[in-house]
């Protein structure tokens, strides 16, 4: 081989880790959800993805999410949590509720429609 | 829908207790108002601040919610002479702005569309200029002018680049920022990686090893994004037509209600009505919200509701439902559920849900999308590495072309949209035959069921008594004989009695005048009707007061065996004869068992009635097996039990006496009646009480279901067989490579295909049903 497909070939095989790291690996900080009045409350940015991606919460006393949707792409139009049988329509630039009480510990995902966009719902103990 | 509670924190502070509402106010007419809604509203203890807002008529208020609710709110405001109420956002307004956001999407896309086709059009003739004659020897190949073209092009690709193709950047950054990688990530890479290339081609040709053929990929780069978009496009159309369903169910609520208020008739805003209104409705009105029949006589178009296409007779006491169509006759009913509380509110409320909910099956895709992406770019980087290693000269074009392709190719949108459009579609096409089906976990589970188990009373037959037959002994007269009877029973409290009178009233019958009535619970009644003593009841009732009855004995063991109740009549101490009473099928009982029975499943029937009276029924309409005497609460061990056998199971009940057992099956079925439509305990509610339903449920089922596998075997299959395509695999062998553009061409019309099959299911029409 010559020295510019030892080139090509070793940036090539260096950017796969890479790709596997940033993509699987490395997961952001999750953001706790602030106890008020009644509710664990979190708002969520939906923009290409959710913000914060992780949610933390306390089991056993209501959560409420806020999310807002800040952009016209349809595929975050829908929000979904499988695992409390909730979803909601997200329209843009108007912030959504929505409520559930978490009741087992655990890691819950929350999806848009497609399951493109994921964020994760860690339930903790009290 | 939405919870309109924005709570806060005061300043931060842990301590302070706050909630903020907002509440919609009626009666403002000036601006003063505003100054005394507020001072109203800051008098009240607890009440932190007021902001009341003339121009769109609502207050904010924050307040401690210790100390005050909403209904305080709402009286305070009351007080100085106004109305209020917690404000709501419209489901339609919801929808249409929804709607007017696709429209905008669409609108935007196909210009992007367009200024990226009208650049391809040059790219495309420059890359194979011996299409047009005489264009090579105006650009003679290799020559300084081509460069110049060459670059003019790429001055001319870099605003498709960069406006039609910036959602797939802009998709791209914004799923890094999450670590995360889509359909735009792959895009965004490809036609970059065509278009860097294209300009190290025509401004540094001599980087490139000796004798490579280098030439811009201009043409790839426009005809991938005009494609991808035009996709797009024609995908975000198809979508909006997958919630078709829902849109009309939204659309045909009416605007105004005519409501009496003293005396007068006042047309007011449908938000307006509130429960115990009395409502006026003429013919061709629609009816506004659900009530009671107070006075008058009309049929009603329900069909938009129930799906059922007879219109149905309404007089005094019948329930009205809101958003039907009244046909001739005109009538007043008394408002009972308004808002958000009517069956279209809960049905649309139903659906909307359901639609975002998800089947099991769409766990196969959730396990796959989270990699789907990064592995397509590890993919293309492998095979990028491997032509450059090994493949024929000229090489970097090749690894550019394969890289490029494998990317462009790979279509995570044609997975993820598989279900959900399918999904949609079926569960409104639910909808418009009057079946509300819960969740995609009951969708799915329903496509499986093998057994249906019908509750008897109210399912298989209407659930009230009706008289079946009348058969005198010589010498009376039917009608006479029902004539006394029902002017007795008319008296009586007994649901039998009912029976007798509603069938002397169908026949147009005179009753007689009545007096010295007494009952003897549990065995009959007497009295004189018509200045002759009258029994009814048992047979020994009967023998007590020395009526023969061997001959009325005869008659009732006809009519036991059929399951019948037989109810002996004496007159004037004679044996007059036997009114049989019975619960009757409905008419569409035994057509709809038979549909069941051509879709392969074994109908099985639960009733508290004994043997006899239960096979009567059961040979009746078709029944395979049944089980009598089964008290209520052992029914839901029924049903397992037939589980345990290995069976999937539906059960149908009316949703109230049947809870545990619907809840036990598989998939719960409701017969719904009238207004009440959200059954928690069931997965499928049918709005018309007809087993019809149930088959057209499990008919929808198994169309959606198919529908999905389609579509998820079509996407799964495409990238399977697209990708290694795309990444030379048939080159050693075929020596056939994919061009970038039907790679693009493919992938656009991948998605468009997906929601184009599950748009299909809009014409689904239920086989067997005949109304």
């Amino acid at each position: 081989m010559t020295w510019d497909q030892w080139m090509v070939t070793a940036v090539g095989l260096a950017l796969i880790p890479l790709i596997v790291w940033f993509f699987w690996i490395k997961r952001g900080a999750g953001s706790r959800a602030a106890t008020i009045g009644t509710h664990q409350e979190v708002h969520v940015l939906v923009k290409g993805g959710y913000t914060p991606d992780t949610i933390i919460v306390k089991r056993g006393s209501p959560v409420r999410l806020n999310f807002r949707r800040e952009e016209t792409s349809t595929c975050s139009d829908t929000v979904l949590f499988p695992d409390f049988g909730k979803s909601a329509k997200l329209p843009e630039g108007k912030t959504v509720a929505i409520e559930f009480l978490p009741d087992q510990t655990g890691e819950y995902d929350f999806t848009c429609q497609m399951g493109m966009l994921r964020g994760h719902l860690i339930v903790e103990d009290a | 829908m939405t919870a309109h509670f924005h709570t806060h924190t005061h300043d931060g502070s842990e301590q302070a207790h706050e909630t903020s509402v907002r509440l919609d106010i009626k009666g403002m007419n000036c601006a003063s108002c505003v100054a005394s809604i507020e001072t109203g509203l800051k008098d009240v203890a607890g009440v932190k601040a007021a902001t009341v807002n003339f121009a769109n008529a609502t207050a904010m208020i924050s307040y401690d919610p210790l100390q005050v609710d909403t209904a305080d709110l709402l009286n305070a405001i009351a007080d100085v002479g106004y109305q209020a109420r917690e404000a709501t956002d419209a489901t339609d307004d919801a929808e249409k702005k929804d709607e007017a956001e696709r429209e905008q999407e669409y609108r935007t896309l196909i210009n992007k569309f367009r200024l990226a086709a009208l650049i391809s059009v040059p790219n495309v003739i420059l890359m194979y200029p011996k299409v047009v004659p005489g264009l090579t020897t105006l650009i003679p190949p290799g020559s300084e002018i081509e460069r110049w073209v060459w670059g003019a092009m790429g001055l001319l690709t870099l605003p498709v680049l960069v406006w039609s193709g910036s959602q797939f950047f802009f998709g791209m950054w914004a799923a890094l920022k999450h670590r995360s990688a889509n359909m735009h990530t792959l895009i965004a890479l490809g036609v970059s990686a065509a278009f860097a290339y294209s300009v190290a081609a025509v401004l540094f040709p001599g980087l490139f090893p000796e004798g490579a053929a280098v030439e811009p990929f201009w043409d790839v780069t426009t005809v991938v994004i005009a494609l991808v978009v035009l996709g797009l496009a024609l995908e975000s159309k198809a979508r909006g037509k997958t919630s078709e369903a829902i849109r009309k169910l939204i659309g045909i609520q009416a605007k105004t209600a005519f409501v009496v208020h003293e005396g007068k008739i006042q047309e007011i805003p449908v938000e307006d009505v509130v429960v115990g209104d009395i409502v006026m409705v003429r013919p061709g009105d629609k009816v506004p919200v659900d009530g009671i029949v107070e006075d008058g006589t009309s049929s009603v178009d329900e069909s938009m509701i129930t799906g059922e296409s007879m219109p149905v007779e309404k007089s005094p006491g019948d329930e009205i439902i809101g958003a039907t169509m009244n046909k001739s006759g005109s009538f007043r009913f008394k408002a009972t559920k308004v808002g958000k509380d009517t069956a279209l509110a809960n049905i649309i409320h139903m659906v909307q849900e359901a639609q975002g909910s998800k089947a099991p099956i769409q766990r196969i895709v959730d396990q796959v999308s989270g990699y789907f992406v990064p592995t397509v770019m590890i993919l293309a980087i492998l095979a990028f590495i491997i032509w450059y290693d090994f493949g024929p000269e000229p090489r970097l074009i090749y690894s550019i072309i394969v890289l490029v392709t494998t990317l462009v190719i790979a279509c995570p949108c044609a997975l993820g949209l598989a279900t959900p459009t399918s999904l949609t579609v079926g569960i409104g096409k639910g909808a418009e035959n009057g079946i509300l089906i819960r969740s995609g976990d009951a969708l799915q589970t329903a496509e499986r069921i093998n057994v249906v188990v019908l509750d008897k009373t109210g399912t298989v037959t209407k659930g009230e008594p009706s008289l079946t037959d009348i058969t005198v002994m010589p010498g009376f007269i039917d009608d006479d004989v029902l004539a006394f009877a029902a002017s007795l029973e008319q008296y009586s409290e007994h649901p039998l009695g009912e029976a007798v009178v509603q069938a002397a009233t169908d026949r147009g019958l005179e009753l007689y005048d009545t007096s010295d009535i007494q009952t003897t619970p549990g065995h009959g009644i007497s009295g004189v009707v018509g200045g002759v003593r009258v029994f009814i009841g048992t047979s020994k009732f009967l023998a007590q007061q020395n009526i023969d009855t061997r001959g009325l004995e005869d008659i009732s063991s006809i009519f036991s065996p059929h399951g019948k109740t037989p109810v002996l009549v004496g007159v004037d101490n004679k044996p007059a004869g036997v009114m049989a009473i019975a619960d009757t099928v409905k008419p569409d009982s035994k057509a709809a068992i038979k549909r069941f029975h051509e879709m392969g499943l074994k109908v099985v029937m639960l009733t508290g009635d004994q043997q006899q009276t239960a096979e009567a029924i059961a040979r009746e309409v078709g029944i395979d097996q049944i089980f009598a005497q089964v008290l209520p609460e052992h029914k839901s061990d029924k049903v397992k039990s037939l589980q345990a056998d290995g069976n999937v199971v539906a059960m149908v009940g009316d949703g109230i006496n049947d809870a545990p057992a619907l809840v036990a099956a598989d998939v719960g079925i409701a017969i719904g009646s009238g207004t009440d439509v959200a059954i928690e305990a069931a997965d499928v509610t049918l709005i018309k009480g007809s087993l019809h339903g149930v088959a057209t449920a499990i008919e929808i089922s198994r169309a959606t279901m198919r529908n999905v596998r389609q579509n998820l075997v079509g996407a799964f299959g495409y990238n399977a067989l697209g990708i290694p395509v795309a990444m030379g695999l048939l080159y050693p062998v075929f020596g056939i490579l994919m061009s970038p553009i039907i790679a693009g061409a493919a992938m656009a019309f991948s998605s468009v295909t997906v929601v184009t099959n599950a748009n299909r299911l809009r014409f689904f029409e239920p086989k067997g049903a005949t109304s």
